[in-house]
C-alpha cells in the first residue's frame, strides 16, 4: 500500500513539475516553423498592404491609399469577376461529378479498385503535366479533341472558351479527390438502414432519394466547401494554359497580384490585392457554411 | 423477368462506368503515346493511335538537352527533406496538443485553425521578402522551410493520438518512461498506418508543389520538375513528342508512388478530410 502511493505521488509530482518545459519541447519544432513561414508572412502581407513597397520589402507607410486606388482599379475588379466565374464553372460541377462517379465506383466489387484508381490518377500528378497534356489535347491545329469532335475551336486563344476549358482542364485533374471522399461518406451509411427501408416497401429511386442523398450531406457540404477554397486561388493552371490571355480573359486574381508584385515591382500593392483575396475568401466562405449549417439542421 | 432486367441494367451501368474510366485515362494514355512517337509523325493527320515500333528519340533528346536529371534529383531531396521533417515535427506537436496540459494549448489550437484560412497563394509576397532577406532565393532551404509546417498533419495525428487510452502512457510513465518514449514507443508505434498514410501524402503534395518553387527558384539548376518541365515546353517551342516526352517523366514518380500505396494514399486523403 505505501510503496505504491509513494511512486504514483512521485510519478504525478514528477510529471507536473516537468510538464510544461517538456510540452514545450514538443511544440517548439513545429510552432518555429509555423510561425516564421505562415503567422509572421499573414501579418507581414496585411502591414505591407499600407506602404509602397517594391519586391525587395523596401518603401515607406503610405496608409490606406493602395485601398483606395483598388476601389477604382477596373483590372483588379476584373479578375475578381474573372475568379468568381472560374468558381461557377467548376465548384458546383466538380462536386456532382464526384458524386456521380462515386455513385458507380461503390457499386462494383472486383473492377472497384482498377476503376477509382483510374478516375484519382490524374490529381496526383503535378500541374504542369496536366497543362502540358490540356495544350496538346486541345491543340487548335494537332489536338486529339478537335480531331475527334470535328471542331477547329482555339480552346486557349478564344477568349470565350478559355476560361472554360481551363476549367474542364481542372476538373478533370481533381475530381478523383471528390470522388474518394463521396465513395467514403456513402460507406458510412449503415446498410441496415438500406435493408429496413426494403422490407417498408421502398424502391432504389426512393431510398436513393430519402436515405443516400440526406445521409450523405455532410460530405456534400464538406466537397462544396473544400472546392470553393480551392477554387478562390487558382493560378497555376491560368498561368500555365493561358497567362490570364486572351485579353485578359483568364486573368484570376492571384495572377493579378503575381503581375503587380513580380512585374511591376508593386509588392505593396500586389499586397493589398491579396488582402482583398483573403477577406472576399472569409467572408463568401463564412456565408457558405453558415447556409450549409442551416440546410443540415433542417 | 424483373430480375433479368434488373442485371441487364446492372451490366449496361458497369459497362458504362468502364467506358468512363477509360476515356479518363485517354488523355494520359494519349500523352504517353505522343511521347513514343517520331516529332513529325505527331502533326501528321490522320494521328498515330498506336506508336509501333515505338520512337524513343523524343526522350534520348530531353535528356541530353536538358538538365532533367538535375531537376529530377532537386525534386527528390526536397520532397524527401520536406516529407522527414514535416512528418516529425507534426507528430511531436500532435501529441503534446493530445496528452499534455500546458499554457498556450488553446491559442495553438486557435492558431492551426487560423493556417487553414489563409491561402498559401496570398503570403508569397511577404515570405519572398523574407526569403530574400536571409538570402536564401534559389536554395533548397529556400524552397523547404515554408513547407514544413502544415497544420493538416498535426490535426489529424492528434485525432488518431486522442483515440489511444490513456492507461498506455501512464503505465509508461510508471515504469519511468518520458514523454519522448512514450511518443516514439507507443504512440508512433501504434498510429504506424495514419503516419505512413500522411507521409506519402506530403511526399506527392510536396513533389507536385508549384506556386512556391516557381516564385522562389530563379535559376535553371535549382528549378524542381513540375517548374522545370514548363521552360522546356517555352524552349522547344511547338514540339509535341519532347514536351510529351519530359511530361511523362516529370509524372513517374508520383503516379507510381500513388499505384504502389494506392490504400494509404486513400486511407491519407479520407483522413485529412476528416470523414473517417
Amino acid at each position: 500500500m505505501k510503496p505504491e502511493s509513494n511512486a504514483r505521488q512521485e510519478v504525478s509530482a514528477r510529471g507536473k513539475r516537468r510538464r510544461l518545459p517538456v510540452a514545450w519541447i514538443l511544440v517548439a519544432p513545429f510552432l518555429f516553423f509555423y510561425v516564421a513561414f505562415l503567422i509572421y508572412p499573414s501579418i507581414q502581407v496585411a502591414y505591407l498592404s499600407f506602404t509602397n513597397s517594391d519586391i525587395t520589402g523596401t518603401g515607406t507607410f503610405v496608409g490606406l491609399q493602395n485601398y483606395a486606388e483598388l476601389i477604382h482599379d477596373a483590372d483588379f475588379w476584373a479578375s475578381l469577376w474573372h475568379t468568381l466565374y472560374f468558381i461557377i464553372l467548376t465548384v458546383v460541377p466538380n462536386t456532382a461529378v464526384g458524386f456521380l462517379l462515386a455513385l458507380l465506383v461503390i457499386r462494383l466489387k472486383r473492377l472497384r479498385l482498377p476503376i477509382l484508381s483510374a478516375f484519382f490518377l490524374p490529381f496526383v500528378l503535378p500541374v504542369s503535366v496536366v497543362t502540358t497534356g490540356a495544350l496538346w489535347l486541345m491543340d487548335t491545329n494537332f489536338g486529339i479533341i478537335n480531331y475527334l469532335v470535328g471542331s477547329s475551336i482555339s480552346w486557349f486563344q478564344d477568349p470565350n472558351w478559355a476560361m472554360p476549358a481551363v476549367a474542364v482542364g481542372t476538373i478533370w485533374w481533381t475530381v478523383g479527390l471528390n470522388m474518394l471522399l463521396f465513395i467514403a461518406g456513402l460507406q458510412n451509411i449503415s446498410p441496415e438502414v438500406y435493408e429496413a427501408s426494403s422490407i417498408d416497401g421502398a424502391n432504389s429511386f426512393q431510398q436513393f432519394i430519402y436515405i443516400t442523398c440526406p445521409l450523405v450531406w455532410p460530405v456534400t457540404s464538406l466537397v462544396l466547401l473544400l472546392q470553393l477554397i480551392a477554387q478562390f486561388k487558382i493560378f497555376d493552371q491560368v498561368y500555365l494554359l493561358t497567362q490570364g490571355g486572351p485579353y485578359n480573359s483568364t486573368m484570376v486574381v492571384l495572377l493579378y497580384m503575381y503581375r503587380q508584385a513580380f512585374q511591376q515591382n508593386r509588392g505593396g500593392y500586389a499586397a493589398a490585392v491579396a488582402v482583398a483575396l483573403v477577406v472576399i475568401m472569409l467572408i463568401i466562405s463564412a456565408i457558405q457554411f453558415r447556409a450549409m449549417q442551416g440546410r443540415r439542421a433542417k | 423477368m424483373k430480375e433479368k432486367r434488373f442485371s441487364f441494367l446492372r451490366v449496361v451501368c458497369t459497362a458504362l462506368t468502364v467506358i468512363m474510366a477509360l476515356a479518363w485515362l485517354f488523355p494520359l494514355y494519349w500523352i504517353v503515346a505522343t511521347s513514343l512517337t517520331a516529332e513529325t509523325a505527331t502533326i501528321a493527320l490522320p494521328p498515330t493511335f498506336i506508336p509501333i515500333p515505338p520512337d524513343l528519340e523524343a526522350f534520348t533528346y530531353v535528356i541530353q538537352n536538358s538538365p532533367i536529371f538535375r531537376w529530377y534529383f532537386n525534386t527528390v531531396v526536397v520532397a524527401l527533406v520536406i516529407t522527414a521533417i514535416s512528418i516529425l515535427v507534426s507528430l511531436m506537436c500532435a501529441y503534446a496538443l493530445s496528452i499534455l496540459e500546458f499554457k498556450g494549448k488553446g491559442l495553438i489550437n486557435v492558431w492551426l485553425l487560423l493556417g487553414f484560412m489563409i491561402p498559401f497563394g496570398a503570403m508569397v509576397i511577404p515570405l519572398f521578402m523574407l526569403m530574400n532577406q536571409l538570402h536564401l532565393v534559389d536554395s533548397y532551404a529556400g524552397i523547404i522551410l515554408p513547407q514544413i509546417a502544415t497544420p493538416l498533419s498535426v490535426i489529424v495525428f492528434k485525432r488518431f493520438f486522442d483515440q489511444v487510452p490513456k492507461d498506455f502512457r501512464d503505465a509508461a510513465v510508471i515504469d519511468g518512461a518520458n514523454e519522448f518514449r512514450v511518443l516514439f514507443n507507443i504512440y508512433i508505434p501504434l498510429n504506424w498506418s495514419i503516419i505512413y498514410a500522411m507521409a506519402i501524402i506530403t511526399f506527392i503534395g510536396a513533389w507536385n508543389n508549384f506556386l512556391w518553387p516557381f516564385i522562389i527558384s530563379n535559376s535553371t539548376p535549382m528549378l524542381t520538375v513540375p517548374v522545370g518541365m514548363t521552360q522546356v515546353q517555352s524552349a522547344y517551342g511547338v514540339a509535341f513528342a519532347k514536351t510529351s516526352a519530359v511530361a511523362v517523366m516529370a509524372s513517374i514518380p508520383t503516379a507510381l508512388a500513388y499505384l504502389i500505396f494506392q490504400r494509404r494514399v486513400t486511407q491519407g486523403v479520407v483522413a485529412a478530410a476528416g470523414i473517417k
